[in-house]
């Protein structure tokens, strides 16, 4: 029974999924023709190709045809895995997107994990003293979250802590000079790991705290609360035993839907620090005129958040039986 | 109107970003009039670490940095102020338009604010500058494309609301037309937290052009602060002053936006008593 519902909650799930994805698709496709002059150019870019390639293109993509046909031949060539060659890269696009996307995971994960770890201590330790100093400055902390030029703030962690302090390393993903192999490789990819996502993680805990201190809030309110102190149980063992699974939910929820939200700031971060990853393809590829890849970021990750969206959901359904009756979004 | 007042200046966090947002929007009105250095002005005095003669010191072609932060107030308040308006006006009527009539055309709505809002919007953003090329018009239609969807939910469940009060059959039994009551009577009473978030909107355009300028999407000659940031960030070494300042203008100016928007949200919502 549970598992038919849970089963049928992905299937609603999955309806609202692919004409979403089908949807990114389209606006892909239109993005060629906003280039002025040639669509050709938005698939080739503007790194010299190898002659022939051009009418090749234009061939398969049926360039001479009518829009609609222009559309299905577009599609048909995605569905094959197709996104075209990177000339400036040598390398099929998909390919290169794919490799790249690792590092920036490499960068990511650990930021969200601890973005959502401290978000969640800190609006426990705040919440309870609603309206206090330490409250106020948990709201003020994340409203200067939500207003801080991520890139900026990667240029003022390099300033102070790579070249005044010399502490840590400015750039890159691990030192050049060596070639370090076992646990010293990754050591130093940690080393240099640390600043590029502190500063993904003050961009994230904005986002976490402030819905984790709204669901800490929520959860104090109820009266299974008010049960457990009742019965004489220390406000830790309330803390951490009743209010934090209750409140974990919406934190789950939107570490979830802020996948999009993340990975640029990961992305913007990257240009700063020289991380090899989707952000330092990117802005070699603004660079480099290399329309394919630019539009094979945006494919690739929009899919990526869909999917994200999807996955949340489920997490969600199978932490709160109510959602799952309902196969809504947002219950 | 004089007791949303009221609640308004008593947060005066939000007087103060008011206070400043104000000040920015003089300084660019007066852009053509400051005093000083034009921030275009190539000079001998190349990356001098601020000083009495450059209060926030040069930058590696001897510009004057507090010169070209005063300038580049106009463009963040142009895309900002631009963007939010576009995306304000459409959300505002497509949202009130598929509240108001429901049905088929609601759902359509619906599901395409809802691609808007999955999508990450800052990529596409970008390659759709990079690809159509830089320039102000094309990053305020871009981000006002990205931007209605926001309003557009919010005006459409406050519409959905009102549409169901008794004043509004009450128009109905008076004879007057379906868009008439749409227009003059059902829209005016949901404006209230529009407002709000369009002026949340002002931020995060300020945001996004600024990260677009630092991408190097936007054109060479256009002072602006993601633009100095783009050239802070070669020499982050030897010039703190090229990052520190601009960034420290984009933050303020977006910190006060998102204040002000707060501050509004708060003032208008009568039943949050401050």
């Amino acid at each position: 029974m549970r598992r038919s519902l849970l089963a049928r909650f992905l299937l609603a799930r999955l309806g609202w999924a692919i004409p979403v994805i089908l949807a990114i698709l389209i606006v892909n496709f239109l993005i060629i023709h906003i280039v002025p002059g040639d669509p050709i150019q938005a698939l080739i870019g503007d790194f010299p190709a190898p002659p022939g390639y051009a009418d090749q293109i234009r061939h398969e993509f049926g360039l001479d045809q009518p829009v609609l046909t222009q559309l299905g031949l577009y599609l048909m060539n995605l569905a094959k895995g197709q996104l075209g060659f990177s000339f400036a890269n040598r390398q099929p696009v998909l390919g290169l997107i794919l490799q790249r996307a690792q590092f920036t995971l490499i960068l990511m994960l650990p930021a969200l994990a601890l973005a959502a770890s401290l978000g969640i201590v800190m609006a426990l330790a705040a919440a309870p003293r609603a309206g206090s100093l330490y409250d106020s400055g948990l709201t003020a902390l994340s409203l200067v979250g939500f207003s801080l030029p991520i890139f900026w703030l990667g240029q003022l962690l390099v300033i102070m802590f790579a070249i005044k302090l010399h502490l840590l390393p400015a750039q890159g993903m691990f030192s050049l000079r060596t070639r370090l192999t076992g646990w010293p490789y990754v050591l130093d990819v940690l080393w240099h790991l640390i600043l590029p996502m502190f500063a993904v993680t003050i961009y994230y805990v904005a986002i976490v705290a402030r819905v984790a201190r709204a669901s800490v809030l929520d959860a104090l309110s109820q009266d299974f609360v008010l049960t457990a102190k009742a019965k004489g149980l220390s406000r830790r063992r309330v803390l951490w035993r009743h209010v934090l699974p209750n409140a974990l939910i919406p934190v789950v929820t939107v570490i979830g839907y802020n996948f999009g939200y993340s990975l640029t700031g990961a992305i913007l971060v990257e240009t700063v620090f020289a991380w090899p990853g989707l952000g330092n393809l990117f802005i070699t590829s603004i660079g480099n005129r290399d329309y394919p890849v630019l539009q094979g970021i945006f494919l690739l990750t929009a899919i990526a958040v869909v999917i994200a969206n999807v996955a949340t959901d489920l997490v969600y359904a199978s932490l709160d039986p109510r959602v799952r009756s309902t196969g809504l979004r947002h219950a | 109107m004089h007791r949303t007042w009221r609640r308004f200046s008593s947060y005066r966090a939000g007087v103060l970003a008011a206070a400043y947002v104000l000040l920015l929007v003089l300084v660019a009105l007066a852009t053509p009039f400051l005093p000083g250095p034009d921030p275009r002005q190539i000079s001998n005095e190349v990356m001098q670490a601020p000083s009495f003669a450059h209060l926030l010191g040069t930058d590696e072609l001897g510009r004057d940095v507090l010169s070209g932060i005063l300038h580049g107030v106009e463009v963040s308040l142009t895309v900002g102020f631009a963007a939010a308006l576009a995306a304000t006006v459409i959300g505002v009527v497509i949202g009130a338009t598929a509240g108001y009539y429901g049905g088929a055309l609601d759902l359509l709505v619906m599901r395409i604010a809802e691609v808007f809002q999955v999508v990450p919007s800052f990529i596409l953003a970008a390659v759709i500058v990079a690809l159509s090329g830089p320039g102000l018009t094309r990053v305020v239609t871009v981000i006002a494309l990205l931007a209605w969807p926001q309003v557009a939910r919010l005006m459409r469940g406050e519409v959905m609301r009102i549409k169901g009060l008794e004043f509004v059959d009450a128009v109905r039994c008076l004879g007057v037309r379906e868009p008439v009551i749409l227009a003059t009577e059902v829209i005016p009473n949901a404006l209230a937290p529009v407002l709000a978030a369009g002026t949340l909107i002002v931020a995060q355009a300020i945001l996004l052009e600024a990260a677009l300028s630092f991408l190097g999407l936007s054109s060479a000659d256009l002072v602006s602060w993601g633009r100095m940031l783009n050239s802070g960030q070669r020499f982050l070494y030897n010039a703190w002053w090229l990052s520190v300042f601009p960034g420290t203008a984009i933050f303020l100016t977006v910190l006060a936006f998102n204040l002000l928007g707060d501050a509004i949200g708060a003032a208008l919502n009568p039943r949050a008593e401050a």
